[in-house]
């Protein structure tokens, strides 16, 4: 047991230096960098989909996708919760 | 340095739920640390989109004399964000009911005695 | 699980029909306020579980069965993709937003710049988040249930 140990250690240290490393190294907060993509959707968002809220009209219309794979994985989560305290019912 | 702390934020987060997923045994704690790595990469999501000194992206009834398109902080992280942390309660259901199942069919939470009986 | 005392049942009827009705608000104007679908089927959600806390699981299975909460989940699910397809044969893309600018159902839209609240306005997007509200709320609730119904009688049967 004592390899794995040290292995799992010597991971932790490298993904800890890496982590450092990348919060120390990046753009300041509140400064970010490529701006041109939401600039379009918060100028478009009242004409093309009629809503108010910005936050809402990506969710359901830009990016109606994304949400339609989040309903698919919410079902089957559920699906697999019921699954297994039926099983453990019938024991 | 001292203006990036909710970055450092988010490296503590991750680095003390990366340490309860390696380091602990009982199978409650990894599923703790699991959550907090999940809270971790929330709020990383949620801090790449902010501008200084701006409102929330919604033109119900705006404060007077914000710029339209500058003074707003950027929607799609957040609408990332949501579809995240759902996801998340939807997996931390999962994780637990799995393991309510296998304390009844094996008698203990040691993840190393559970997976050590084939040895 | 055992039910608790009665001043515990009652407030906590007297508190219900308040949380959903929040919770609705939350649902139906996201559009328009911050929420939308996913935030007001978990506020529901969480007030369904302080009424199965207060009266036990027994009382709460036997008037709400299991077969009721998947009907309402795969409803929500069904009318999500149902809208989605219907933007198929109105602009040839999918989750094409149909009803902007029609006089149909939710058709006006808002000038640009700060406008006061309109309800009217949204196309397809109130409707989603209608159905999407139905889906989180069966979903969260089914869980909750299903987890506090088994590990009370597996306590009563040692």
């Amino acid at each position: 047991m004592s390899k794995r140990d040290i292995a799992a250690v010597v991971f932790f240290v490298i993904i800890t230096v890496f982590f450092v490393f990348s919060a120390l190294m990046i753009h300041p907060f509140g400064v970010p960098e490529n701006a041109d993509m939401d600039d379009e959707i918060i100028k478009g968002a009242q004409s093309e989909t009629g809503t108010n809220n910005g936050v809402t009209s990506v969710v359901f219309d830009y990016r109606g996708f994304d949400t339609l794979g989040e309903a698919t994985v919410l079902f089957t989560a559920v699906a697999g919760v019921i699954m297994v305290f039926r099983r453990l019912k019938n024991e | 340095m001292i203006f990036n702390i909710p970055f450092i934020a988010v490296t503590a987060l991750v680095l003390i739920g990366l340490y309860t997923v390696i380091f602990r045994r009982n199978l409650i704690k990894m599923v703790i640390g699991i959550t907090l790595i999940e809270s971790g990469v929330n709020l990383f999501l949620i801090t790449l989109g902010y501008r200084e000194n701006s409102v929330a992206p919604i033109f119900t009834s705006l404060p007077p004399g914000t710029i339209v398109p500058e003074g707003m902080s950027f929607p799609v992280p957040q609408a990332l964000t949501l579809t995240s942390i759902v996801i998340g309660v939807a997996v931390l259901a999962l994780m637990l009911s799995l393991i309510i199942h296998i304390y009844r069919h094996y008698g203990t939470l040691d993840a190393r005695e559970i997976g050590g009986k084939e040895e | 699980m055992n039910e608790m005392s009665k001043i515990v049942r009652t407030i906590s009827s007297i508190a219900f029909p308040l949380i959903i009705i929040y919770g609705l608000y939350i649902i139906s104007h996201g559009h328009l306020t911050p929420g939308g679908g996913f935030q007001g089927g978990a506020v529901v959600a969480s007030g369904c579980a302080m009424i199965l806390v207060a009266y036990g699981s027994i009382w709460t299975i036997d008037k709400i069965k299991e077969k009721n909460l998947s009907i309402f989940e795969s409803i929500g699910a069904i009318c999500f993709i149902l809208l989605a397809i219907f933007g198929l044969g109105f602009g040839a893309v999918f989750f094409n937003n149909f009803l902007v600018g029609s006089d149909f159902l939710f058709g006006t839209i808002p000038s640009f710049g700060s406008t006061i609240a309109n309800i009217n306005t949204g196309g397809v997007i109130p409707l989603m988040n209608f159905a999407v509200g139905l889906k989180v709320i069966a979903g969260l609730f089914a869980i909750v249930l299903v987890m506090a119904y088994a590990s009370g009688s597996k306590e009563e049967e040692r």
